[in-house]
């Protein structure tokens, strides 16, 4: 247990960001050469013949992935599947055993974790501002983060210590930080899990909310199919190291559980992943 | 109320020094066994009166403040440099956990061989002292860090720096604080033996002459000045804490 924080310390403190994840200034559509409609600010991402393997153990095995700039993506697969080690390494957290990943520099790439991981010395603003880097001066950073706090319903919530929030508070302050450097690309590795059903509900119409006003492109982890329906564009299901199902999800929003349409969507999924269970090594 | 508790707490001390000082003037404790509490108090204003207070005080303060400051420096990069780096906690920490095994006050007859019983015998044993809470402390509290945390600053571009200032040492300081508590114990403890065993100077120094002349009431004195100089280390360490640490729940309305 020691060595392995001491290993993580170690490595992190020689971390040098790769160039994907570098906050450069924001790059001018026109530069990008990528159609961009003007409200569209989200990140082409492109993943082709993706492998990674933990020692001798494949975990992902030849992924091949072609996301349009400012969709909705959910990712859903069983438990152990590789999901969260596919956005670990999209974000550049792991290294592949071979393949490649295209993320367009200055993507700006953010990540939300399934605990919202705040810094418990630090204040509510503070905490956004780490999001923000080194970019300006600390009262200009407090004072964007305070907005992006507002934007996630937290106004005037800023001056309080993190340990005073409840557990729903805690993630949107998670999502302000990683929303307050206008990020391309937003990864989220099942944010609500640790959420009750209702808190969930409201977290799920706020992250559609804050992706329907930036734009940018999102990767949501879930292992909630009715959620990744309810929220993306398009479903993929990970299973033996592939993907094993890649829909896309035509229903007007904001989306109602109750209908047929949305019914026959999450029986397709969950009849493909119990497919992949019952056929694939059980748990 | 707050101040009705506060005050409850002093009645049984305040009792106790009345039947002293009664018990004392009844001749039921001979005064060359122990002093009454107004013969101390007496003293002390002898020993202030004439100068020999502040001095022997300040030679004290001085000798446990560097002595403090050089130990707990030193292990406070040493559990830095071993909380930091494997290569450093390899090569250092089993030699730095067998000296741990050694009694500092135990080096006292070999300290006086090097240094005489001159002012770096007890700076080096002060100093050695204070060593190992504060490197055991800081390396724990830098191991102790949660990885997720410092995962997160990874992820979010922070450098060595900026991880270390925000992430590392914010999430070290409750256990640096335990380790800094426990160093000041350490460092009256060994000036208090160093004092009274060798030294021409300061509070163990006045306690030991005044036993050579029978003078309890300076003896008990200075062993009250002792407790009182712990006491207010203690308390500023604490102040500190309350204010460095007032994010965590645990201090929050102390
Ligand atoms: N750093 C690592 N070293 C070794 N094995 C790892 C490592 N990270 C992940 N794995 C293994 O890779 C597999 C996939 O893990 P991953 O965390 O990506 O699964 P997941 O789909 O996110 O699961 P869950 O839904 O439970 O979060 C697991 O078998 C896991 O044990
Ligand atoms: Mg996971």
């Amino acid at each position: 247990m020691f060595t392995d924080a001491l290993a993580m310390i170690e490595t992190a403190a020689r971390f040098v960001p790769p160039d994907d994840l570098r906050r450069d200034p924001p790059v001018p559509f026109e530069v990008l050469g990528d159609h961009l409609a003007p409200q569209s600010r989200g990140a082409r991402l492109s993943v082709s013949k993706l492998a990674k393997r933990f020692g001798e153990t494949p975990v992902l095995d030849g992924i091949d992935l072609n996301i349009a700039p400012g969709s909705f993506v959910a990712i859903v697969g069983k438990s152990g599947c590789g999901k969260s080690t596919l956005l670990r390494l999209i974000l550049g957290l792991e290294t592949p055993t071979s393949g490649r990943i295209d993320l367009p520099a200055g993507a700006a790439a953010r990540f939300v974790f399934q605990e919202p991981r705040l810094l418990p010395w630090a204040k509510v603003v503070d905490n956004v501002s780490v999001g923000l880097g080194r970019t300006g001066s600390r009262a200009a950073r407090r004072a964007e983060a305070a907005r992006a706090l507002a934007d996630v319903g937290l106004d005037g919530r800023g001056d309080a210590w993190p340990s005073v929030l409840s557990g729903g508070q805690k993630q949107r302050v998670a999502l302000a930080r990683a929303l307050v450097s206008r990020p391309r690309l937003l990864a989220l590795d099942e944010p609500l899990g640790a959420l009750d059903a209702l808190t969930r509900i409201s977290m799920q119409g706020l992250v559609e909310r804050v992706w329907r006003d930036q734009r940018f492109t999102a990767l949501l982890v879930t292992h909630d199919v009715s959620e990744a329906i309810a929220l993306a564009d398009r479903v993929i299901l990970v299973d033996g190291g592939r993907i094993a199902l890649d829909i896309d999800v035509d229903l007007p929003r904001p989306r109602r559980r109750g209908t047929p349409a949305f019914a026959a969507l999450e029986k397709r999924v969950l009849d493909a992943l119990f497919g992949g269970f019952e056929g694939g090594d059980a748990i | 109320m707050t101040r009705a508790r506060g005050l409850i707490g002093w009645i049984l001390p305040a009792a106790l020094v009345l039947g002293w000082e009664a018990l004392s003037r009844l001749g039921v404790i001979p005064a060359n066994i122990l002093p009454a509490p107004t013969a101390v108090a007496a003293a002390l204003w002898r020993v202030a009166v004439s100068g020999e207070l502040a001095r022997n005080m300040g030679v004290s303060a001085w000798r446990a403040g560097i002595g403090f400051l050089i130990g707990g420096a030193i292990g406070f990069a040493f559990g830095l440099a071993n909380g930091l780096s494997r290569f450093s906690e390899e090569f250092t920490d089993t030699t730095l956990q067998m000296v741990r095994n050694v009694p500092h006050l135990a080096l006292i007859p070999l300290v006086i061989l090097w240094f005489g019983i001159g002012e770096q015998a007890k700076l080096f044993l002060v100093a050695l002292g204070v060593f190992f809470p504060i490197y055991i402390n800081t390396l724990h509290g830098i191991r102790s860090v949660d990885p997720q945390l410092v995962e997160m600053g990874r992820t979010y571009g922070m450098n060595g720096f900026e991880l270390f200032g925000q992430v590392i040492l914010p999430g070290a300081l409750p256990s640096i604080f335990v380790g800094l508590r426990f160093g000041l114990g350490i460092m009256w403890l060994t000036l208090i033996v160093a004092e009274t065993i060798s030294a021409s100077s300061g509070i163990g120094y006045m306690a030991m002459q005044a036993r050579e002349f029978m003078m309890t009431d300076v003896v008990v004195l200075s062993i009250l000045i002792y407790a009182l100089l712990g006491k207010l280390a203690d308390t500023v360490a604490r102040a500190l804490e309350r204010r460095t640490l007032a994010w965590n729940p645990a201090f929050e309305g102390v």
